[in-house]
C-alpha cells in the first residue's frame, strides 16, 4: 500500500508546499472507506475536515422540499471535496453521498486553516490553490446552467 | 463528391427507410439503402446529406454510421422542428431523397499513428461516430482513443449500448458525463469539460475532433489548449442553415467559409476568429 506521505506530497494540490507543514498534515491524515449510500458529508454539520480520493464518486446533492435530493455535480478520483472548512461559517452547504465504494484521505482543515491564519504565506498559498478549484467548479457551473443541449438552444 | 449514382447534386436520389430506432425520447436513428442498386455510397466521417422528405421539405443531416457500409447510410435525428419531425415518423419501406454526401470530413486518415480524442456533446455524437468505427476497424493503425461524451440527462445520451461496448476496447477511454443526473444515474454528473481531469492524454501526438453546441466546443477548446494541444490538431464541425449543400446560395456563410463546402469540418485555427464574433 501507498503511504500517505507520498500520496498527499504527490497530489497537484500539495506539490510545493512546505515540507513541515506537509508532515503536519500527513500526520493527522486518515484513510477512509464509505460504502456506497454512505453520507460524507451532512448539510448544516461543522466543516473541519476536507477529502482527497483516491476511488469511486461523491455525489453533491441538495435537497429541495418535496423533491428528491438533487444531483449537483459529482467528484471523483483525484479530486479535493470540501471547502467549507476554510470559509465561515465554517458549515457544510451540501451534502455529499458516496456513489459507489469511495476510498479516500480525510485531512484536517481546521488545524490547516488555524495554520494559515499564524502563517500568512501558507494562508495565501492555500487559498490560491483553492481558488482554481473553485474556478473550475464556477466554470463548470456557468456552463451547466446555460443548459446547452435543450431544444432552441 | 462521392456517390457514384448521382450526377447532379441538386439531384435527390431515392432511398427506402429500413429502419427506424428509437435512440432518446426525441432522437431517431434511421437507417436508409438505396432504392436502386446503382446508388451505392461512399462517405467519409463527418460528411453530411441533404435528406429531403416528399412534400414537406429537405434538411442536412451528418451521416452516423459505418462508413465502411456502402450500401447503408444511417442518421441520427433530432425531432426539432416540421421537417424533422416528419423524418422521424417515416415508416420502413416509405421513400425519402438523399442528396449528396457533401463537405469535408474528420481527419481520420491523417490522424493515422496518433491518439485520437473525441468530444461530443448531446446529438453532436452523431458525426463523430464514424470516426470511432473507422478508428476500432483499424484499431494497430491509431493510438489511444479517447471519448469524451456529455448529454442533458441520462435518457439524453445515445447509443448507450455502443459506448458500454467501446469501453470494452483496449486502448480505448470512454468518459460519459449529464449535466442533470437522476438518483438512479451512477455516472459523472457535470458538463463535458469535468471529464478532461479523468483522461489521460498526450497532447504532443494527440488530434482532437469536437462537436457539440458551439458553447460547449468553445469551452472544450479551452480545456484542450490548457492540455497543450495544438491549435493545428483541433478540429470543430460546425453548423449553420445549409440549403443548397453546394456552395452556391450563400445561405450558411460563415464568414469566408461556406459551411457546406469548406465544412462542415474546419481545423479550429481556420474559424478561430470567427468563434469569437457575436451574431455570426
Amino acid at each position: 500500500m501507498e503511504p500517505l506521505e507520498r500520496i498527499i506530497g504527490q497530489h497537484p494540490f500539495f506539490v510545493g508546499l512546505d515540507d513541515d507543514f506537509l508532515s503536519l498534515m500527513v500526520s493527522c491524515a486518515a484513510n477512509l472507506r464509505f460504502k456506497p449510500g454512505t453520507y460524507i458529508l451532512k448539510e448544516g454539520d461543522a466543516a473541519d475536515t476536507f477529502y482527497l480520493i483516491r476511488e469511486g464518486k461523491v455525489a453533491l446533492e441538495l435537497f429541495a422540499p418535496q423533491h428528491k435530493p438533487i444531483i449537483v455535480s459529482t467528484i471523483g478520483i483525484g479530486e479535493i471535496l470540501g471547502w467549507s472548512w476554510l470559509l465561515e461559517p465554517y458549515r457544510w452547504k451540501f451534502n455529499a453521498r458516496a456513489v459507489d465504494d469511495v476510498r479516500a484521505i480525510a485531512l484536517d482543515g481546521k488545524c490547516l486553516r488555524n495554520k494559515c491564519e499564524e502563517n500568512h504565506d501558507l494562508g495565501y498559498e492555500v487559498l490560491k490553490r483553492f481558488a482554481g478549484i473553485m474556478e473550475q467548479r464556477l466554470d463548470a457551473t456557468r456552463l451547466q446552467l446555460l443548459d446547452v443541449y435543450a431544444v432552441g438552444r | 463528391m462521392a456517390t457514384s449514382g448521382t450526377i447532379d447534386p441538386m439531384l435527390p436520389q431515392p432511398y427506402l427507410v429500413r429502419e427506424v430506432f428509437k435512440e432518446t425520447p426525441d432522437t431517431f436513428t434511421l437507417r436508409l439503402d438505396p432504392e436502386n442498386a446503382v446508388n451505392e455510397t461512399v462517405f467519409r466521417p463527418g460528411q453530411f446529406s441533404m435528406l429531403w422528405v416528399f412534400g414537406v421539405g429537405e434538411m442536412p443531416i451528418s451521416i452516423s454510421g459505418d462508413p465502411a457500409l456502402h450500401n447503408r447510410l444511417v442518421y441520427t435525428v433530432r425531432s426539432v422542428g416540421q421537417a424533422t419531425h416528419s423524418l422521424v415518423n417515416q415508416r420502413v419501406g416509405n421513400g425519402v431523397g438523399v442528396r449528396g454526401p457533401f463537405g469535408t470530413g474528420w481527419p481520420v486518415e491523417a490522424a493515422r499513428g496518433r491518439d485520437v480524442i473525441v468530444v461530443a456533446g448531446g446529438i453532436g455524437l452523431a458525426p463523430l461516430r464514424p470516426v470511432i468505427y473507422q478508428v476500432l476497424q483499424n484499431r494497430k493503425d491509431y493510438g489511444r482513443l479517447v471519448i469524451l461524451y456529455g448529454g442533458r440527462s441520462p435518457r439524453d445520451l445515445l447509443y448507450r449500448e455502443e459506448l458500454a461496448k467501446w469501453t470494452r476496447n483496449s486502448e480505448t477511454q470512454v468518459l460519459v458525463t449529464v449535466d442533470y443526473g437522476g438518483l438512479s444515474w451512477r455516472g459523472h454528473v457535470g458538463v463535458v469539460t469535468t471529464l478532461f481531469k479523468y483522461s489521460r492524454l498526450h497532447p504532443a501526438r494527440s488530434v482532437a475532433m469536437v462537436c457539440g453546441p458551439e458553447i460547449m466546443m468553445r469551452f472544450v477548446i479551452r480545456e484542450l489548449e490548457a492540455a497543450g494541444l495544438s491549435r493545428d490538431d483541433i478540429y470543430l464541425s460546425m453548423e449553420r442553415n445549409m440549403n443548397c449543400a453546394v456552395g452556391f446560395c450563400g445561405h450558411c456563410q460563415y464568414g469566408p467559409h461556406f459551411i457546406c463546402k469548406d465544412g462542415p469540418v474546419f481545423r479550429y485555427e481556420q474559424v478561430r476568429a470567427l468563434l469569437e464574433k457575436y451574431e455570426l
